[in-house]
């Protein structure tokens, strides 16, 4: 059940009352409500569902679950196995 | 190569400014349409004798025909309009036997009360297209229907060419080993149509790759005429097409599934309406089955033209699973491609 | 795309996924909730590459599986009505009522619509003014933020030709019953991150406890599905039942407040009958009575409805993860993504159709 990606707000603007904005995913830029998410800011990343932005995403969280997974890595090395580090989002 | 010229041709002057049922009946006005709309535009020595039929010359040998009737909403979209679709749509479909298409018959249903400014775009553009592809229109049909009778307008486009006589390409010909060359990256028309239509609250930047393919399997050809099989993916898309190949053939498909191209931005717009690029219509790229030693040779032949340059390897025949076709995720697991069931629609689950 | 690929990262995914070999020692049957996270497996082949011992059982959690018979004919009817647009996620065309599927009253003259977000039927209501726009609002607690807002908007707006069709559910009460039956197998949950999303997690800690059942929020991404399976199977081996959040990029303990309130303010909970299932108490929404005038079923009577569920259909045992897809007769044969016969051979999410599509076995 509901399929929701997260993509980048590039503009916030007023629709019939409601605060809107426009969400880049990847170059195809959608629609979206942002009554939900009133902390957002433009450039944050945000979990888009059926056209409602859910979450913004918090990209402290995001680095913490890539340093644990890195920390794999870095023991899958220690024990031999040759793995390559995932690249990060800047 | 571009048009500017003929783009930027204005609309020539009419006594109407949009398509009456009249200019369908066959009297003054159809003449004026033809004189003024059609026939500037489409102009060759066979059609310039206005009969009814065309007579062509026979070199002899295998003639390649095909069919096919165009009826996309909407008419223009990013990248493309309905016109150079159906002239691309029938060359395609005669080039993918390694045919040189030569002639084109266009049939045009057009609704009562069709701006004539629409329609000469879409002649415009169709002209565009029948000159990039170096085929010739030499007969054609106009109808008006009332309005609500068809939407804006519906073209067919008939067309044949002439089969090289070494070249045999069949959906039944896969045999096991041979490499699978896709032309470059998937979904693009299909999403570039599906993200304008009304409703969707797209802006998108996805466009249509509409495109005439029979230079690029010119090139193909001159590497080699071995071509086992080839079908350009329009709808139902790549899986489609490959399941149909697997089917023909009784003989298994394995794709390398990170290989499979598709654009940034029609994989965003995928991603967010939940739709699988493999199953979405193409309009200008195409899937060829070639013998395993001459694949590296007929990838960089068609890497040098511009409708194969991003053309890769992306799966092999088989003899495992015959009927199947079969997609090795990132895990390892080797899943199941299945034929499309129906409209691709957006989902939100 | 950023936050996307990097959970798709085959090489990590790999590592994780020994990491779980590492952790399994005895059988495991979990069950991940979510329709989208069944997808996710299915497509990325997880269940293949999983040790044999942990078994995946695919939940409920699919809007088109569990909305009941008795809605569908209901939608049906209405879109049959020549006064009426109705309007619908693309999800659930296919799905078959009793007799027919909403494609087939588009076909018969009906004027259906898909849209991708409710605000598109208020603004085709807009546009419309001497039409009825009625909106199929289904899903579980993810997508009513959006579908009450469309409700609060046409209010605000005094469109009084915007209606719902309402059929939502909720998760957590579905997640008890099924623990609670006696025929239960089911030993972890992962649970659904985006419901998690809007709705927090503390109604969990009460169902851990009780049931003493890990339960792991995950997302949906290949690293996210095996990250939450080696989690709840750490959990499993060392007898411990807690809630853990491994999609914190995403969910917060209290869920998303605003959508809450306004949620509160438009629906109100409700018993909810389930397809294949059953009625499950306190499920599931209704139109609040204050906005009775936006409630499709109150504003269109369309009589007695009569349902008929195909006999040869066990997708309700599947929902409960009782039975596998090929367990049942009609798998493939009689039924198929063509001609389904229960929901769960619609959805991409459905079980059934999930199997047909990516797992009929490969005699490699
Ligand atoms: S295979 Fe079809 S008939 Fe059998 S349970 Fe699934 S949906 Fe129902």
């Amino acid at each position: 059940m509901c399929l929701a990606i997260p993509g980048k707000l590039l503009e916030i603007f007023d629709e019939n009352g409601l605060k809107m904005g426009n969400i880049d995913f990847a170059g195809s830029v959608s629609k979206a409500c942002l009554e939900y998410v009133p902390e957002i800011e433009i450039g944050h990343y945000t979990i888009v569902h059926a056209g409602f932005a859910l979450s913004v995403l918090n990209e402290e969280e995001a680095k913490n679950s890539f340093d644990a997974w890195d920390d794999l890595i870095d023991r899958a090395n220690a024990e031999g196995i040759e793995m390559e580090k995932l690249e990060r989002p800047d | 190569m571009d048009f500017p010229e003929a783009l930027s041709c204005p609309l020539p002057i009419l006594s109407h400014d949009t398509v009456q049922l009249a200019h369908g009946a066959g009297g003054k006005l159809s003449n004026e349409m033809i004189d003024k709309i059609f026939l500037p535009r489409f102009l060759n020595n066979t059609l310039e004798k206005m009969e009814d039929q065309a007579i062509l010359d026979n070199p002899g040998g295998r003639i390649a025909f095909s069919t096919d009737t165009f009826v996309v909403d909407p008419i223009f979209f990013p990248g493309g309009d309905i016109g150079d679709l159906a002239i691309n749509g029938t060359v395609n479909d005669i080039a993918m036997s390694g045919a040189e298409p030569k002639y084109l018959s266009v049939g045009f249903i057009l609704e009562e009360g069709l701006p004539f400014d629409t329609l000469h775009r879409i002649v415009l553009s169709m002209e565009k297209a029948a000159k990039l592809a170096g085929i010739q229109i030499v007969a054609g049909d106009t109808k008006v229907v009332n309005r609500g009778s068809c939407d804006k307008l519906f073209i067919n486009t008939s067309g044949f060419g002439f089969v090289p006589d070494n070249v045999h390409i069949s959906a039944s010909n896969l045999i096991a080993g041979d490499k699978i060359i896709l032309s470059g990256t998937l979904a693009d028309h299909g999403m570039a149509v599906m993200t304008t239509r009304e409703g969707l609250s797209f802006q998108s930047t996805v466009e249509s790759d509409t495109a005439g393919l029979n230079h690029l399997v010119k090139d193909m050809l001159n590497v080699s005429p071995e071509i086992h099989a080839m079908r350009d993916p329009t709808r139902g898309g790549l899986a489609t097409s490959l399941n149909e190949f697997a089917g023909s053939s009784n003989v298994g498909i394995q794709l390398y599934g990170d290989t499979i191209p598709v654009k940034e931005n029609v994989r965003g717009a995928c991603e967010i309406l939940g739709i699988d690029p493999l199953y979405v219509a193409n309009e200008g790229k195409l899937v060829a089955i070639v013998p395993e030693d001459i694949a590296d040779d007929m990838l960089a032949a068609m890497k040098n033209n511009t409708h194969g340059k991003d053309a890769v390897i992306i799966g092999e025949v088989t003899d495992k699973h015959p009927g199947v076709v079969a997609l090795k995720t990132g895990l390892g697991a080797n899943r199941i491609v299945d034929m499309p069931v129906g409209e691709q629609l957006p989902r939100i689950c | 795309m950023k936050y996307l690929d990097e959970f798709r990262d085959p090489v990590i995914a790999k590592k994780i996924l020994n990491e779980i070999h590492a952790a399994t020692t005895q059988p495991w049957v979990i069950m991940e909730i979510c329709g989208g996270q069944t997808h996710s497996i299915i497509r990325n082949g997880i269940d293949q590459v999983l040790p044999d011992e942990i078994e995946l059982v695919h939940g409920p959690g699919c809007p088109v599986c569990v909305t009941p018979l008795e809605i569908i004919d209901r939608a049906i009817a209405i879109a049959s009505r020549p006064d009426v647009i109705f309007t619908s996620f693309g999800d659930m065309l296919r799905v078959p009522g009793s007799h027919k599927d909403l494609f087939m009253v588009r076909s018969e003259g009906g004027d259906v619509r898909t849209v991708f977000s409710p605000l598109e039927s208020l603004k085709i209501a807009r546009e419309n003014p001497e039409k009825e726009v009625v909106f199929f609002a289904v899903g579980f607690e993810t997508t009513a933020p959006g579908n009450a807002m469309a409700v609060a908007q046409a209010a605000k707006e005094g469109l009084s030709n915007f209606s719902e069709l309402v059929s939502h559910v909720l998760v957590p009460p579905a997640m008890e019953a099924l623990l609670s039956s006696p025929a239960n197998r089911v030993q972890g949950y992962l649970a659904a991150g985006h419901v998690c999303t809007v709705m927090g997690w503390d109604e969990y800690d009460p169902i851990a406890k009780k049931y003493q059942v890990p339960i792991v929020i995950t997302g949906f991404e290949p690293m996210d599905v095996l990250d939450g399976i080696l989690h709840t199977v750490k959990q499993l081996e060392a007898g411990t039942h807690e809630v853990e959040n491994r999609y914190a990029r995403i969910v917060e303990q209290g869920g998303n407040q605003p959508a809450q309130n306004l949620i509160k303010d438009v629906y109100e909970i409700a018993n909810r009958k389930w397809r294949g299932i059953g009625e499950i108490p306190v499920s599931g929404f209704k139109i609040h009575s204050k906005y009775a005038a936006f409630d499709a079923e109150l504003k269109f009577s369309v009589g007695d409805i009569h349902t008929e569920e195909p006999e040869a259909c066990i997708s309700g045992v599947i929902l409960q993860g009782l039975k596998k897809p090929h367990d049942c007769p009609a798998f493939g044969k009689e039924c198929t993504p063509q001609n389904p016969l229960g929901a769960t051979m619609v959805s991409s999410e459905g079980a059934c159709a999930a199997y047909y599509k990516y797992q009929r076995v490969l005699n490699d």
